[in-house]
């Protein structure tokens, strides 16, 4: 690999987004962006995850047995996110309630799994580190893009703050109240994907089959 | 020179290749050894942070379903006007049997002999405590203003522990608040939607003849005693419903509500 350490960082962010390019973690996705202080503590567990894990696997990769491979990885991940849980329960209390089960679900995150197993394998570990910490980074903006759009659309609000004053607090805004569900997070990130496909025409994947013209008799 | 055949044990295990048998299962040995190592040392070393917080998030739940809790303010200063007392379910009255400060709840209403089975299990919870701990809340001049009733039950994925306030009459809420639940966020887990908490205040258990009348629905019999059912969460709606009716009923506090009004508690 002749990336650059810069471009191992950086271009998970958009060239390779690990959500709109790989359409990878599009589950916790869904589920943790309704508001943005909870999406910015997934964002940072995803990322401290994916980096930490990524250096660990590389560390050990030459003396990982290929038959068990994935649960080594699968073990690494695990220890990794159970320690995250733990802290966040004992430091960000409330926000650990309100994340309940999807921290413990970073651990089926594809992305996690996936640049273990596509680079980290591979690479030595302060490359994998940051490949690991970059891709974090590009799945943690996304949700954070997301995140804004939900939040202020459906509550009116940026991380709790108040922006628009909704009707219920006797303001004029009438918040989408399907913003504030899970589904209306794959619509925004199916428009994220067509923006970054029309920004970046390089990402639109080619046709798996053409579709056939018959000829004319 | 050729290499020497390795002649201790350890010796020869680094000299296999990493895909085979003995090696694998070391890897493997070693790897869980370690992992288990890191996570159970963040767990010990943790948990008395986790414990506290745990404490605290009860203390200010409490607070909160009193009406009293504002940002910032000192829980534990604000708290110590309650006044915790130990029930003795089976008599509805408080007991000093036991210690309430090393009294832990949840390991006691699974102990056999700290609690009785129930017959009829509304709220699934199993088992029911012979003892618990309520909350009272008094005035200035000594008399009572609310009560702190625990609650809890099976929703549809988790028990939900829950606190009820209720006025001094032992009849009117003052409010309704979980603080332990894995229901489904943004659908039961709006358990914990301020509004839909608002709705129980003001709202009444029983009719002027004593029934229980309490009810969570979709549709409203009596307004007086209906609180709207969560949209898309019917089964913890449900569970909500079975629990307050139980706890409120007279397997549950009805014996001790009533037997605190007439000051015979």
């Amino acid at each position: 690999m002749a990336q650059t350490k810069k471009e191992l960082l950086v271009d998970p962010l958009v060239d390779n987004n690990p959500i709109t390019l790989q359409v990878l973690g599009i589950c916790s996705a869904l589920a943790v962006t309704s508001s943005l202080q909870v999406a910015l503590v997934m964002s940072i567990a995803v990322i401290a995850v994916c980096g930490f894990s990524s250096m660990s696997i590389s560390f050990l990769r030459n003396y990982i047995p290929s038959s068990i491979r994935i649960i080594v990885q699968m073990v690494i991940i695990a220890s990794l996110v159970i320690l995250v849980d733990q802290i966040l329960k004992a430091f960000a209390f409330e926000i650990s309630k309100t994340l309940s089960v999807f921290v413990g679900l970073i651990i089926t995150n594809c992305i996690v799994m996936g640049r273990a197993e596509a680079f980290a394998m591979k690479n030595p570990p302060l490359a994998s580190f940051l490949d690991g910490i970059g891709n974090g980074l590009g799945y943690g903006l996304l949700l954070m893009l997301v995140g804004v759009v939900r939040e202020l659309f459906g509550s009116g609000s940026l991380f709790g703050i108040t922006i628009l004053e909704s009707v219920n607090n006797g303001g004029w805004y009438v918040p989408n109240g399907l913003l504030l569900l899970p589904p209306s997070a794959f619509f925004i990130i199916g428009l994220l994907i067509w923006a970054a496909r029309t920004w970046k025409p390089a990402q639109v994947e080619e046709r798996e089959f053409k579709i056939q013209v018959v000829e004319e008799h | 020179m050729p290499d020497r055949e390795p002649s201790t044990l350890w010796g020869k295990l680094i000299a296999l290749p990493v895909d085979s048998t003995p090696k694998t299962i070391f890897v493997a040995v070693t790897l869980c050894l370690f992992c288990s190592m890191i996570v159970a040392f963040a767990a010990v070393n943790l948990r008395p942070i986790q414990v506290y917080n745990k404490a605290l998030d009860k203390k200010v739940n409490i607070l909160q379903v009193a009406g009293l809790y504002k940002e910032g303010v000192d829980v534990g200063a604000v708290f110590s006007s309650f006044e915790p007392r130990i029930v003795d379910m089976r008599t509805g009255k408080f007991t000093d049997a036991i210690d309430i400060a090393s009294f832990d709840e949840r390991a006691a209403a699974k102990d056999p002999s700290m609690s009785s089975e129930l017959q009829e299990d509304p709220a699934s919870i199993g088992r029911k405590p012979n003892f618990t701990t309520v909350y009272l809340l008094k005035n200035k001049d000594g008399s009572l203003d609310k009560i702190i009733l625990p609650i809890y039950g099976y929703g549809l994925w988790s028990t939900l522990y829950g606190f009820i306030a209720l006025e001094e009459n032992g009849n009117d809420i003052f409010g309704l608040q979980f603080y332990d639940h894995a229901e489904t966020p943004g659908l039961g887990a709006e358990v914990d939607n301020p509004r839909w908490k608002a709705q129980w205040q003001g709202k009444k258990l029983r009719d002027e003849a004593g029934n229980l009348m309490i009810q969570v629905a979709k549709v409203a019999k009596v307004k007086e005693h209906h609180i709207d059912a969560l949209a898309g969460a019917t089964l913890t709606s449900d569970g909500v419903d079975n629990l307050v009716k139980f706890w409120m009923g007279k397997s549950g506090f009805a014996a001790f509500i009533s037997n605190l009004k007439a000051g015979a508690a």
